[in-house]
């Protein structure tokens, strides 16, 4: 199960934290704030190498003790980063793609959003619910 | 197809109705008028920036941004290509559309080159919106000579 996902933008500050348990929000922040280098390593080592259809998906970052560190990088240099379990069996990095771009065609719903001034902090509903089923779908 | 001519229609009754006969005349009113269209373009165009290169491999250097903006944006906005990029390879980009949708209704030729740069204003916005989220600051202004054709000149700031 996903244990976190964390939406971070351009200028490297979290846009959307979510985890489950939420008091263990803090540890993940480190985590993840850890993790951002790695993905700009990865994907500045894919370069010429790119063959993904969509997105830029350098799938698993590192594993730790407890969780593995998935990343996932946009066109406008939002990250997506997730932590999932590691007591599952491996996911196949289709799995973890494929969550990500559903995770990426919400978050540019988001954004069109014309009301909140860009780079404001908000929690959409629908964001919100889609981001509850993924994490509870990922086994 | 009616639905390339809405955006044209919404485009001119826009700039219309920012130029309306205002109670405060001058140079000051209408810089303002130029700025709301122009920051109206740009929020468009930072959400087309998010949305339209979703399906498109990871941009390398700058001027496959440029490239994006002459063919996936242009053909999303105006349902052509943009005719012809130039650059000078150090920032400097010239984007020509030699019949620039927005202005083929007005005229076609020299009448009302003074009165083209309000319908451009938008579409500078745009450019720069779309640049912004795709992680460049730049400048774009708008050249016409001879409707319906017209220059943009972006100019991509180094930080």
């Amino acid at each position: 199960m996903a244990v976190c996902i964390m939406v971070i933008v351009k200028e490297n500050y979290p846009f959307y934290v979510r985890s489950i348990p939420v008091e263990n929000e803090l540890k993940f922040h480190s985590v993840v704030h850890t993790s951002l280098d790695l993905v700009d390593e990865k994907i500045s080592a894919m370069g010429k190498a790119l063959v993904d259809q969509r997105g830029l998906c350098p799938g698993l970052l590192y594993p730790t003790e407890d969780y593995k560190v998935y990343g996932y990088v946009t066109n406008s240099k939002v990250k997506f980063v997730t932590l999932v379990d590691s007591s599952n069996t491996a996911h196949r990095d289709n799995e973890i793609c494929s969550m990500f771009w559903k995770l990426h065609n919400s978050y540019t719903d988001v954004t069109c959003n014309p009301f909140p001034n860009p780079g404001d902090r908000i929690r959409p509903r629908v964001f919100d619910n889609m981001v509850t089923s993924l994490m509870t779908q990922v086994c | 197809m009616a639905d390339t001519v809405l955006f044209e229609f919404l485009h001119t009754e826009m700039v219309a109705e920012l130029w309306a006969p205002d109670p405060d005349p001058g140079p000051g009113g209408q810089k303002t008028s130029l700025t709301v269209l122009e920051s109206m373009g740009f929020r468009v165009g930072q959400t087309l920036g998010e949305r339209l290169p979703q399906e498109t491999l990871g941009f390398r250097e700058e001027l496959d941004v440029l490239r994006f903006l002459c063919k996936d944006l242009w053909v999303a906005v105006f349902h052509k290509q943009m005719d012809s990029l130039r650059t000078n390879h150090q920032g400097t980009y010239v984007l020509q559309d030699n019949s620039f949708r927005l202005l083929i209704p007005m005229a076609s030729g020299l009448q009302y080159v003074e009165e083209a740069p309000k319908f451009l204003a938008f579409t500078c916005g745009l450019l720069c919106g779309t640049l912004h989220t795709l992680g460049f600051q730049s400048l774009v202004t708008a050249f016409v000579t001879a409707l319906p054709a017209c220059k943009f000149q972006v100019v991509i700031q180094k930080p």
